[in-house]
């Protein structure tokens, strides 16, 4: 429909002001609020992704769009709880204990709200049973770790051996970031997946929700 | 306004000192002008000549007229008739190096001499270069007779690109075809005059003498209205003193007497003080252009050029090593950057490699970010919407960061220069996950992205029919049936 393709246009320009008039327009003309949510907001937050994966837009321009996709979504959240519909997936987030750098940790998080997750954000020097323990309470799909510190990386080992340990390992995926981290460690320590940037672990949260 | 000064590297006494120096050369012992319409020119403007000796002495009132001629500024505009270059005060413009005889082939790493698929190539890359104003006539390609390699280039340059071009001829007979061709794109005279297309390289020789060609070409074009640039090339300790001053003497000489000829055959003649001066290394008997001394010539060049109220031109951010490694970069950045805090008006170099023989496609993909970076420097620092200070750290600390501040939004893209892809700025993850290239991978990616994304110049249909018409006519005159196959359409 026009109006969702219009919808994710004012979302890939990052107009906060023009999105909350567009969705109740297309309320208005009987779009359901998921038809809105997955066709309009979340498919342009898609393509913001994909732009600024090649860099064709910066950061910059990836958080207005969110913030405006964040507008849209203020209208139709009460229409998506009382209609019974389902958020892409929760995820857990947070900076490792004793490590208290929390801004790519951030970008992640207003990234995946963007994408279309509940986020649920446990801020920073948080344990391993603290994130353990709210991925369980919140029935997140996804713990995402982050650390800058060399000497804070093995608290994420800790959490992926405490999944383990509660047999939780195969139902709540891990993946982690941060400067000191890389693929190979996270191959080490038995995380899921690894992201090297906000962009990628958006991605990555993507294919570990579909397949948790 | 930016607080920026230019570079200093000469005192205003020394400048004084130097071209009071070059003034009694010209005047005392004069250049050698193989020329004698050329000589018969500068006799009727109050010069003195030996017609049997080919020498002509320069008085002092003669050069000043012709520096009161000299325009202070003059502008360039693409084959569309639009302004790209304003070279005026501090305004500073890239281009390529020109003239090369080899290139540097990416796929074999082997230099070797180009043919007109390399130089179309070139032309198509060079159009999505944009911090490299101009196209020069940037190498010879090797399947053409030669005596229509000058004019062949230029041919494919405006058949190819919009960008204006910087060239020259080796010969006296090319330039006619090579005027017609540009007033061919312009559609008249008048119309070339008023938006010039093109600047032609005019080089003394060192030490102190005028070729009968080069001569010539300065008065053809001054004659038609073309811009010239003057390349004096001192070699220092060689064919020049070995002394940095000393060089810098010979320079203005050469180039005072240039202006000299350019101004008498037609006051108001638009021109660029420019130069190729190197510093000779005695070790290889080589001319590096990369040597910090020849880097030091060109912008106390500069400073005299600017002194005397003219516009500028230097050849200046290149390198002498033979492949895309650390020395191409460093003596290009080096280069660059000194030249663009000088505010030399034209720029010449980038792609060059090789001491001005060898163009590389994937080093003109590296020098466009160079010049990018030496634009953003030149710009300088200046307040935008800084003061007071307070409100915008206020949001700071209420928001915890500026990312999508208005503030941001405003000044980012003035404020920083982002480069391509060529200039590796991911993590390290990335890096290793984007597989690991090298710049050369890289710049070379980038050569085929650009190549493809090329389209056809805007200039009319019929003008570029007339163009490849003059070029086949020319090219039958010196015994080829046919020219080359273009690999593309234009």
């Amino acid at each position: 429909m026009e109006i969702l393709k219009q919808i994710a246009r004012t979302i890939e320009e990052g107009d906060a002001a023009a999105v909350p008039r567009l969705v109740g327009e297309a309320l208005a003309a009987e779009s359901s609020a998921k038809a809105v949510l997955d066709g309009g907001l979340i498919a342009g937050m898609n393509a913001v992704g994909e732009k600024f994966r090649v860099h064709e837009i910066f950061l910059p321009d990836v958080l207005l769009a969110a913030k405006a996709m964040y507008a849209g979504l203020d209208v139709l959240k009460p229409l998506l709880e009382r209609a019974g519909v389902a958020s892409r997936g929760r995820v857990v987030i947070g900076s490792v204990q004793g490590d208290l750098h929390d801004i790519g940790k951030n970008l992640v998080g207003i990234m995946l709200k963007g994408a279309g997750f509940e986020v649920i954000d446990l801020g920073s020097d948080v344990s391993a049973v603290g994130f353990v323990a709210a991925a369980r309470s919140h029935e997140a799909r996804v713990i995402g770790m982050s650390a800058l510190l060399t000497t804070t990386m093995p608290v994420m080992k800790e959490v992926v051996d405490l999944l383990k340990k509660e047999n939780l390992g195969g139902r709540i995926k891990t993946i982690i970031g941060g400067a000191p981290v890389s693929r190979d460690y996270a191959e080490e320590i038995g995380a899921d997946a690894y992201g090297y940037d906000c962009a990628q672990a958006v991605e990555r949260v993507k294919e570990l929700a579909a397949a948790s | 306004m930016s607080l920026r000064s230019p570079l200093r590297l000469l005192s205003d006494e020394l400048i004084g000192r130097i071209v009071a120096e070059a003034r009694d050369i010209l005047d005392k012992l004069g250049t050698r002008v193989q020329n004698p319409l050329v000589l018969d020119l500068l006799a009727g403007n109050g010069a003195r000549v030996d017609l049997g000796k080919s020498q002509a002495w320069y008085p002092g009132e003669l050069i000043d007229r012709c520096l009161a001629a000299a325009p202070r500024s003059f502008k360039l505009y693409d084959v569309l008739g639009d302004e790209t270059h304003d070279f005026s005060g501090s305004k500073v413009h890239f281009t390529p190096g020109s003239a090369a005889l080899h290139i540097l082939d990416h796929d074999s790493q082997t230099i070797r001499k180009p043919g007109t698929a390399d130089y179309v190539r070139y032309v198509q890359l060079l159009c999505g270069l944009g911090n490299i104003a101009a196209q020069s006539t940037a190498f010879i390609p090797a399947d053409v007779a030669n005596q229509v390699s000058d004019s062949y280039r230029l041919f494919l340059s405006l058949l190819y690109g919009e960008k204006p071009v910087v060239t020259g001829t080796f010969t006296i007979d090319s330039f006619r075809l090579m005027r017609d061709m540009q007033l061919t794109v312009r559609g008249g005279e008048r119309e070339l005059r008023d938006k010039p297309l093109a600047v032609f390289s005019c080089c003394p020789t060192s030490p102190l003498k005028w070729s009968d060609v080069t001569s010539q070409n300065v008065v053809d074009c001054a004659a038609a209205g073309i811009p010239v640039e003057f390349i004096s090339m001192p070699l220092s300790g060689f064919m020049a003193p070995v002394t940095l001053v000393g060089s810098l003497v010979q320079h203005t000489a050469e180039t005072l007497s240039g202006i000299v000829i350019s101004q008498c055959a037609r006051p108001g003649a638009p021109m660029l003080y420019g130069g190729s001066p190197a510093a000779f290394d005695v070790r290889y008997e080589t001319t590096p252009m990369g040597a910090v001394e020849t880097q030091m010539i060109d912008c106390a060049a500069n400073e005299i050029g600017k002194h005397l109220g003219l516009p500028t031109q230097a050849y200046i951010a290149l390198s002498d090593a033979k492949l895309l490694d650390a020395q191409a970069g460093l003596e290009t950045a080096m280069g660059a950057t000194l030249a663009a805090l000088s505010g030399i008006n034209s720029i010449s170099g980038p792609g060059m490699l090789d001491f001005e023989s060898c163009q590389s496609l994937e080093k003109l993909v590296l020098d466009n970010e160079i010049c990018g970076m030496a634009l953003r420097l030149a710009r300088g620092i200046e307040p935008r919407e800084d003061f007071p200070a307070l409100p915008l750290f206020a949001e700071l600390l209420r928001e915890g960061h500026l990312l999508i501040a208005d503030h941001t939004r405003r000044h980012l893209k003035a404020e920083h220069y982002f480069p391509g892809r060529v200039i590796d700025r991911a993590n390290l993850s990335r890096w290793r996950e984007d597989g690991c290239l090298t710049l050369g991978q890289r710049a070379h990616n980038e050569v085929d992205r650009l190549v493809a994304a090329w389209r056809p110049s805007r200039l009319g249909g019929e003008r570029k029919k007339d163009l490849i018409a003059l070029m086949e006519k020319e090219a039958r005159r010196w015994g080829m049936d046919k020219l080359p196959a273009r690999p593309v359409e234009a």
